[in-house]
């Protein structure tokens, strides 16, 4: 080395030691950095870009018309009309670009649809509910109902087929010995299409007050005086009939 | 030349380097920046309706199936609890996910005053607390409103998952660095649902964009009684609530 450059001062060599770290460095932040590095904006593109790529796995619910027609056409008008494929057969984009090697599961047991309706008092009044130990057991439910286009699979003979909660609470309150007629009205077609044919409700005060009443001739039944007994209201916006634990 | 003189044309020339470097590396990101940005502004939201939801469940799994959540029961992107409040106002929550990855415990309906279900995930926060601590800018809400993560750049401290007054976030157990719901963004940005609006079987969640008149959502915040979760935090979120019960926290 000393004799290699025996001309060069020793200062010279120093500095330019420095002088080629120092474009080093340079060199290694403006050309071998990737910019995302630098710039918090670039790498936020790159995160959400690196985001966007991510793989899709359920298809959405209108591309399983294109084949499955006949299926898809009746789930249109049925029950279950608001419910996509994919809720109960699983991510399918796979078998959208492979339809023959990719299957999407047909779930067929028991333990599948109680996961909605089983009986759950958290669940909103008024979905359909079961009890799956009570409910024809053993059976899958598939040998009764049709998925796609789910009902019950005859005409139901009592309000107690679909009505098992108020059942349950009626059956051990004071009002157990009344039937369910004895207040509501059903019009016939609610039997096959309860939401669109509504049952009716009791719409004045005196309808319990023929019991309830203190001018009731009926023995037995706690007796109120309807003129001064909240007279604004209706008796079961305050009483729920059904359920003891609310009859105070 | 003398030394001074030496020195002096040595700067200047570093200088002038170093500026036309940095000027030309300055254009280069700024039409980067340009050219990524998305031509119409959309605003993602959320909005839930608690008297639909059934308590289910398929939300949690699609959500887990779509975006590679560990199927442990401790780690969700969305989950949803369940409200017991007794006959003694006495209040049990419990989430569906970690006691039972399914089904809810059965509970006694005679000692229970009201009980519904409360479907959780990432508010997506207009004022994101998460977005403030994060140490290293891993972290960052995008043009519509989404809070994203960029896991190259997550070091996996877990400021973000203390910060978050939702419980929203978690740490991936593979990755060892924050996740959390990000809308699916890598569908909502081809035109798809989120996984677990497209599953929920009873149309309890709605999505939307929030910058548009039609959208399901903006008819959904016409329609209903809109709460949202902690609005004394001023985070603003983007995940609506209707139907929803004083004691929901």
């Amino acid at each position: 080395m000393k004799r290699l450059l025996p001309k060069i001062p020793e200062q010279i060599v120093r500095l330019s030691i420095v002088f080629i770290l120092l474009i080093g460095a340079f060199s290694w932040i403006w050309l071998i950095l990737p910019p995302s590095f630098k710039e918090r904006k670039l790498q936020w593109a790159a995160a959400t870009e690196r985001e966007q790529s991510r793989e899709v796995k359920y298809a959405g619910a209108t591309i399983c018309g294109a084949c499955h027609v006949s299926e898809y056409n009746l789930k249109k008008t049925g029950y279950h009309q608001s419910l996509s494929c994919e809720t109960c057969h699983g991510p399918a984009k796979a078998h959208t670009r492979n339809p023959v090697a990719v299957k999407p599961e047909i779930p067929q047991g028991r333990n599948f649809c109680p996961l909605c309706h089983a009986y759950d008092p958290s669940r909103p009044m008024g979905f359909p509910q079961i009890n799956p130990v009570a409910h024809n057991p053993m059976k899958p439910c598939i040998t009764c109902h049709n998925p796609h286009d789910p009902k019950p699979p005859q005409t139901p003979q009592s309000c107690t087929a679909c009505h098992q909660s108020i059942m349950r609470a009626k059956a051990v309150s004071p009002h157990a010995l009344l039937e369910c007629t004895t207040c509501h009205t059903a019009p016939e077609a609610h039997r096959v299409d309860p939401l669109s044919a509504q049952v009716t409700k009791p719409s004045t005060r005196e309808f319990c007050g023929q019991c309830h009443s203190k001018d009731s001739k009926v023995p037995g039944p706690p007796k109120i005086n309807l003129a001064s007994h909240h007279e604004k209201y209706l008796c079961w916006q305050c009483h729920y009939p059904h359920m003891p634990a609310v009859y105070r | 030349m003398n030394r001074r003189a030496f020195l002096r044309s040595l700067a200047a020339t570093i200088l002038r380097a170093g500026v036309f470097l940095g000027l030309s590396q300055a254009g280069a990101v700024r039409a980067a920046i340009e050219n990524a940005g998305p031509e119409e502004k959309k605003r993602y939201g959320m909005a839930i309706d608690i008297d639909r939801c059934i308590g289910c469940g398929r939300c949690m799994e699609a959500c887990k199936t779509e975006n590679d959540v560990s199927r442990e029961p401790f780690y969700f992107r969305t989950w949803v609890e369940r409200y017991v409040i007794g006959e003694d106002e006495s209040l049990t929550v419990q989430n569906l996910g970690m006691e039972r990855y399914q089904v809810a415990e059965p509970i006694n309906e005679w000692d229970v005053l009201r009980s519904f279900f409360v479907p959780k995930l990432c508010n997506q926060c207009e004022h994101p607390p998460c977005v403030q601590v994060c140490p290293v800018g891993a972290t960052f809400s995008t043009e519509e409103g989404v809070v994203l993560i960029d896991s190259k750049r997550c070091i996996g401290c877990g400021y973000c998952i203390q910060a978050c007054p939702y419980g929203a976030r978690y740490l991936r157990p593979d990755t060892k660095t924050a996740d959390k719901c990000n809308f699916c963004y890598h569908r909502i940005t081809k035109g798809l649902l989120p996984a677990c609006v497209e599953v929920c079987p009873t149309q309890a969640r709605v999505f939307g964009d929030l910058n548009s008149r039609e959208s399901p959502l903006t008819r959904f915040k016409r329609m209903k009684m809109i709460h949202v979760l902690k609005p004394y935090l001023n985070t603003e979120p983007k995940v609506f609530y209707a139907n929803l019960d004083g004691l929901v926290r």
